[in-house]
């Protein structure tokens, strides 16, 4: 009753004419402030859909979720989104992307000059600032990824979703990525909900893994603690008997017991 | 265009920068062969741009030349049109009486009715197909019908648009409009139509208001379609030009046409028309012009 976020009984039908498909079968989830929790699942399980109803953009059919003592019915910059697929806005300079955000979020609160501050500061924590005049399509894929970053931690959410963030880069700017964002979580505290499809990276970054069954009407089959100290260090933990056990029993669910029928 | 020569030219400083002395008198003659090869590069940009086009341009003029010498040719020689409507060619801005004057006069003349008419077809089909994009039915509802508008000509109108008005210069107006609007109303609603659902997304984590939500998300990201509906209507609505003017009379480029043909100078209606095919081809031009910059950054996602 008195965790942070709640996510409780949530169930979600998509109904197409006649045909109804169970995506998401009682999905019950507490999560405490400042944990970092990852969503692991075979593509397709309705990892996207329990994200945005989370965040808001989509309906649970039944069931809800709770923030801090409040019903989330629509979406709002305390759950601020990293989308796969970037979602920067195009005409827009890396530094409005994220002026956009911040003048949205704190436009009473603060002064033009504090939210240009703050602006500067998100990129610069992201490690975006020298290219802040650029506009998206002259940047990498890994450097929208940090400015989608950089744009949802300027909002101060309560909540960080990140779904699939690193998906689409290569392993190098990956790697480099889930190092900014593990010492982000660090310096920052963040309460942090992540989806990912490698199994590395949720035993690296999170505090708790929770584990989908496939679809149609996924369940949480298994939820697996990562008992390792922060700060994490990538290197050191290659041999670290905990990590290799944790990526073991992730493995062991998602290739094992809940293999991924469809895959040809 | 500039950018990479500017880029090759700090590369090509970079080398020289940390070498002390001696270096010094290196980065001239550098420079000066990058001066003359950005120079030599323009040189053969420009020649290959213009040339082509010019050979062309001579090559069609001689072929008209030797078909029309025959005996018994219906239509003038270029030579025989450059001698005759040698005071239209030279000086575009003379006056010599209330109806003898330069062709420049006359396609400004024209162009002020263009301004209003695809001005009206500018703001009115912005508006519309912004209303209309935002509703699944009414796109499906008025779709076809403007599919089926879209493709009478401008001549078609003008009776109608004669009895409704009752007076040529709105009804020449109304023409230029009718036959403009629906490509800009199209594009419009397509452009919303399709808005990305990560920008929609966006915006309401973000919770713009729908005021926001307009001129942050809406406009930018429909631009390029609304340019490609301005830059079709223009096109349009030059084309409408001639008929329009039939209606008006007057000074303008369309009605210098009929009038040349009802008094059978021949040679006069094809410098009118050069002067028609330039003015629209520099119409087209200034759109497209606008709308690389105003969607610059828009359409390379
Ligand atoms: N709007 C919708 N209408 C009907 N079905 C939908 C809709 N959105 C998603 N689904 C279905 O719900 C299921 C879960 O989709 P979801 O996008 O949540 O999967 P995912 O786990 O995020 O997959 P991936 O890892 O590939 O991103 C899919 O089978 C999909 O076909
Ligand atoms: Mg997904």
């Amino acid at each position: 009753m008195t965790s942070y976020c709640k996510i409780d009984h949530v169930d979600k039908i998509y109904t197409r004419g006649s045909t109804e498909t169970c995506v998401l079968k009682d999905i019950t989830l507490d999560i405490e402030k400042g944990e970092y929790v990852s969503i692991i699942g075979h593509s397709g399980c309705g990892k996207s859909t329990l994200l945005n109803i989370v965040a808001g953009l989509t309906d649970a059919t039944t069931g809800g979720v709770i923030l801090e003592g409040k019903h989330v019915d629509e979406p709002g910059p305390d759950r601020a989104v990293v989308f796969q697929n970037h979602s920067l806005l195009p005409w827009l300079t890396v530094y409005d992307n994220v002026r956009l955000a911040v003048d949205k979020v704190f436009g009473g609160k603060k002064s033009r000059a504090e939210r240009d501050a703050w602006t500067l500061h998100n990129l610069n924590l992201t490690q975006m600032t020298h290219a802040k005049d650029k506009r998206p399509s002259e940047i990498s894929g890994g450097m929208k990824q940090r400015v989608g970053l950089a744009r949802a931690l300027a909002m101060e959410p309560k909540i960080l979703l990140l779904d699939e963030p690193f998906g689409a880069l290569d392993a190098l700017t990956r790697a480099h990525l889930q190092d900014t964002v593990m010492g982000l979580h660090q310096k920052l505290g963040n309460t942090v909900m992540m989806i990912t499809h490698d199994v590395d990276e949720a035993v690296l970054l999170s505090d708790r893994i929770i584990m989908m069954t496939n679809g149609p009407a996924a369940q949480i089959g298994e939820v697996l603690t990562v008992p390792i100290a922060r700060p994490r260090k990538r290197l050191e933990l290659v041999t670290d008997p905990a990590f290799l056990k944790c990526r073991q029993r992730v493995l062991e669910f998602l290739y094992e017991r809940h293999r991924f029928v469809e895959a040809a | 265009m500039n950018m990479p020569v500017a880029k090759s030219d700090i590369s090509a400083s970079i080398p020289s920068a940390p070498t002390s002395a001696v270096a010094k008198i290196v980065p001239l003659p550098l420079r000066q062969t990058a001066m003359n090869t950005r120079l030599r590069a323009t040189f053969v940009k420009v020649v290959s741009a213009v040339l082509p086009p010019l050979i062309m341009t001579i090559l069609l003029l001689t072929a008209w030349q030797l078909l029309c010498m025959r005996p018994g040719a219906t239509l003038p020689t270029p030579t025989k049109i450059w001698t005759e409507a040698y005071d239209l060619i030279v000086d575009p801005f003379f006056v010599a009486g209330p109806q003898d004057i330069g062709l420049g006069w006359r396609v400004l003349v024209s162009l002020q009715r263009v301004a209003i008419g695809y001005g009206l077809a500018a703001v009115f089909g912005i508006a519309l197909g912004t209303l209309i994009g935002q509703s699944v039915w009414a796109m499906r509802g008025l779709d076809p019908i403007f599919q089926v508008l879209r493709t009478i000509s401008p001549l078609a109108w003008l009776p109608i648009s004669l009895a409704a008005f009752r007076d040529s210069q709105p009804s020449a107006i109304f023409v230029i409009f009718i036959t403009s609007v629906w490509p800009i109303i199209i594009n419009t609603a397509v452009g919303i139509r399709n808005i990305p659902q990560d920008y929609r997304n966006v915006a309401a984590v973000l919770r713009l208001n729908h005021f926001e939500f307009f001129w942050k998300i809406m406009i930018p990201s429909a631009a390029p379609y609304i340019f490609t509906g301005l830059r079709i209507g223009i096109g349009l609505s030059w084309l409408a030009i001639v008929a329009a003017e039939m209606l008006t009379g007057g000074v303008g480029i369309g009605f210098f046409i009929w009038d040349a043909w009802n008094s059978s100078r021949l040679p006069d209606i094809f410098i009118a028309l050069a002067y028609i095919g330039i003015v629209g081809f520099v119409l087209d031009r200034i759109v497209a012009g606008v709308a690389s910059i105003v969607t610059r950054g828009t359409s390379a996602n």
